[in-house]
């Protein structure tokens, strides 16, 4: 019942509260990882120990589920693989144990090397339309500027499946149909409306004395953009491209209905991975594994720059 | 075999002429002319791939288009905007859709701002619990939305058997996605799970743009902590907490990958979002004509909705 101040900062709360808030916020985060943990350790499971009842915490790991997802295998009798020649792979032989004889490679590589390229590919060509149109726009006065920018900013605003019924139709007629140059079109139209405005944001605290002195000494514009102004702005670009290739990589709808086989990527293809009688689980969950990990070290290493890009701007210092 | 050889010489040589002139007339553009030419290639794809095809939308929705025959489309006025104005069914699923938006803002806002306050409590280890919270958020909705099927199956799934644990109810005795009273509890669950982690985040940014000196005079004057979480935090943190409300009431209106893989509208349309009725009319039926009328009549609730919302935001952030 003392009323000495406190001799803490203010910003500060009691030990007392912020032990309260560790455990609550540990308690959430756990149960919110959970889900996730599940996906990776049934990527390690047998086909049985991943739909056992009760869910098995622990179980016996094996690669049977990644062997699953890269190969096609068509189910042998016992005599007929006991007269092949013994298997020379270690993955031949995780299919032999399971009476099951390796045909040839799965489509999964293709599935994610269209992820590869349709991701990266639309990251580079937004990130670089972006910055631009971004340098454009915060340095030089341009007629209706707050009007192109809120049309730039709009376009965000469009429910993909709404225009999916006309991008479908042009996409067909100019032959862009399930082709990954199409994809890459599409999602960088997509992604640069992002890119210009977190761009913008990043360019505007680039002092433009920098600028003005490098014209001073003889250089043109192109060249103070590219000496002076792009080394400056490299982080916000490469938190830019994070981004955009974060969207690229988990895009679900645009793929699913602007493809049918060569420029399809991982998320329509994921759900179709299917064994014999329903869906493979452990296979789905080492695809499911593969394709959520690089997303997950992204956010771990690279946390603080992606911070600005989910407050969108909208959080100015 | 040796005009290949030839080729890119050729090539280079041509490049190398060309490239001067071009080079030379660039160093002399005008900051106008580069201001220009830096914009223009965006506004052009912009224009090709989101206005144009909106304005095709708008055209074909007044037609009966059906992009699988042959027939050119006929217009027929706005018969398409009076079928779907007068379908009950159709209002059925924008019930739904409020339903899901509603608890999801809703939960997403308690849970949010909750976790926000307290990470901004600074205890130990809090910057690292934060990037383990915000994980689900960074992942595909539709890879994610498609293994919770596995975590929500009864008896072998992991969720029921969690609950069963901490309840004593059966895990066996209930179905979260094929049951018709809890489906669409079951997608506002994971969409909360989801996209929590990013209503948090702009909290957390709204808490940390409270300068310190506003906390310090409040304590000189003995306000008590309740007293200066309603007449602080609060007011300072709401313009942050609205446009968080305002993402993701956009992003659950139109929600289509993660409930398509997880309950694909069922059982029976319980939860069929009006994105998913949009994409049967428009790639199983297809009704082009009808589905583009339902596109448009999407976008411009989602657009008149945002404006009126962003003048009620404008008018928090003066006071």
């Amino acid at each position: 019942m003392s009323v000495v101040p406190s001799p803490r900062p203010f910003s500060e709360s009691s030990p007392l509260t912020r032990r309260i808030a560790a455990v609550v916020v540990v308690f959430y985060a756990v149960f919110t990882i959970l889900p996730l943990a599940w996906i990776g350790a049934t990527a390690f499971k047998s086909q049985a120990d991943a739909i056992a009842y009760p869910p098995k915490v622990f179980f016996t790991p094996t690669l049977e589920g990644f062997v699953d997802l890269f190969t096609v295998q068509t189910h042998q009798s016992r005599d007929f693989i006991a007269k092949l020649p013994p298997p020379q792979t270690w993955y031949e032989k995780i299919a032999r144990d399971r009476d099951m004889v390796i045909a040839g490679p799965s489509r999964v590589v293709e599935r994610f090397l269209n992820s590869l390229i349709i991701g990266f590919g639309s990251t580079i060509l937004a990130t670089f339309l972006g910055t631009l149109a971004a340098y454009g726009f915060s340095r030089f006065r341009v007629p209706l500027a707050d009007d192109l920018l809120f049309f730039i900013l709009s376009t965000r605003m469009m429910p993909p499946i709404a225009v999916a019924v006309p991008i479908y139709m042009m996409y067909r007629w100019l032959g862009l149909y399930d082709t990954r140059i199409g994809m890459i079109l599409l999602y960088t139209a997509v992604n640069v409306s992002l890119a210009v405005w977190l761009l913008k944001g990043f360019i505007d605290e680039i002092p433009r004395e920098y600028e003005e002195a490098a014209l001073v000494d003889g250089y043109t514009r192109l060249q103070a953009f590219r000496k002076v102004v792009l080394p400056q702005a490299v982080t916000g670009i490469a938190a830019t491209a994070i981004f955009c290739l974060i969207f690229s990589w988990n895009e679900y709808a645009f793929n699913l209905l602007l493809t049918s086989s060569d420029a399809q990527t991982m998320p329509p293809f994921i759900p179709f991975i299917i064994g014999e009688g329903g869906q493979n689980w452990p296979a789905v969950a080492a695809a499911t594994t593969l394709f959520l990990l690089p997303i997950v070290i992204f956010t771990i290493a690279l946390r603080k720059h992606l911070l600005r890009g989910i407050t969108f701007g909208a959080v100015r210092k | 075999m040796s005009g290949t050889n030839v080729t890119p010489t050729l090539v280079d040589g041509m490049a190398m002429r060309t490239a001067a002139p071009v080079a030379r007339r660039l160093r002399g553009l005008s900051d106008r002319s580069i201001a220009w030419l830096f914009i223009l290639p965006t506004m052009l794809l912009l224009l090709a791939i989101n206005i144009f095809p909106l304005i095709w939308a708008i055209r074909l929705s007044f037609t009966g288009f059906m992009a699988n025959l042959p027939a050119p489309a006929a217009f027929i006025g706005i018969d398409n905007y009076v079928d779907i104005l007068t379908d009950e069914d159709l209002w059925a699923n924008f019930q739904i859709t409020a339903h899901f938006v509603f608890w999801t803002i809703a939960l997403q806002v308690l849970i949010g701002l909750g976790l926000a306050l307290l990470i901004n409590q600074k205890f130990r280890g809090h910057s690292f619990w934060t990037t383990v919270i915000l994980l689900p958020m960074m992942l595909s909705p539709a890879v994610v939305g498609n293994f919770w099927t596995l975590l929500f199956q009864p008896q072998i799934g992991p969720f029921n058997y969690l609950i069963g644990f901490f309840t004593g109810i059966a895990p066996s005795s209930f179905t979260m996605i094929g049951s018709v009273a809890l489906a669409p509890w079951t997608v506002v669950l994971v969409n909360t799970w989801m996209w929590t982690p990013y209503v948090m985040l702009i909290c957390l940014a709204g808490l940390r743009s409270i300068p310190d000196y506003i906390y310090e005079a409040a304590e000189v004057d003995r306000a008590s902590p309740l007293r200066q979480f309603w007449s602080i935090t609060l007011p300072m943190v709401l313009p942050f907490l609205m446009l968080a409300v305002l993402f993701q009431a956009i992003q659950s209106f139109v929600m289509f990958d993660m409930v398509n893989l997880l309950t694909s509208g069922g059982p029976g349309s319980t939860t069929e979002l009006v994105s998913i009725t949009l994409k049967r009319a428009a790639f199983e039926k297809w009704e082009t004509g009808y589905a583009s009328a339902l596109a448009v009549i999407l976008f411009v609730t989602i657009f008149g909705a945002a404006n009126v919302y962003v003048r009620a935001l404008n008018w928090v952030k003066q006071q």
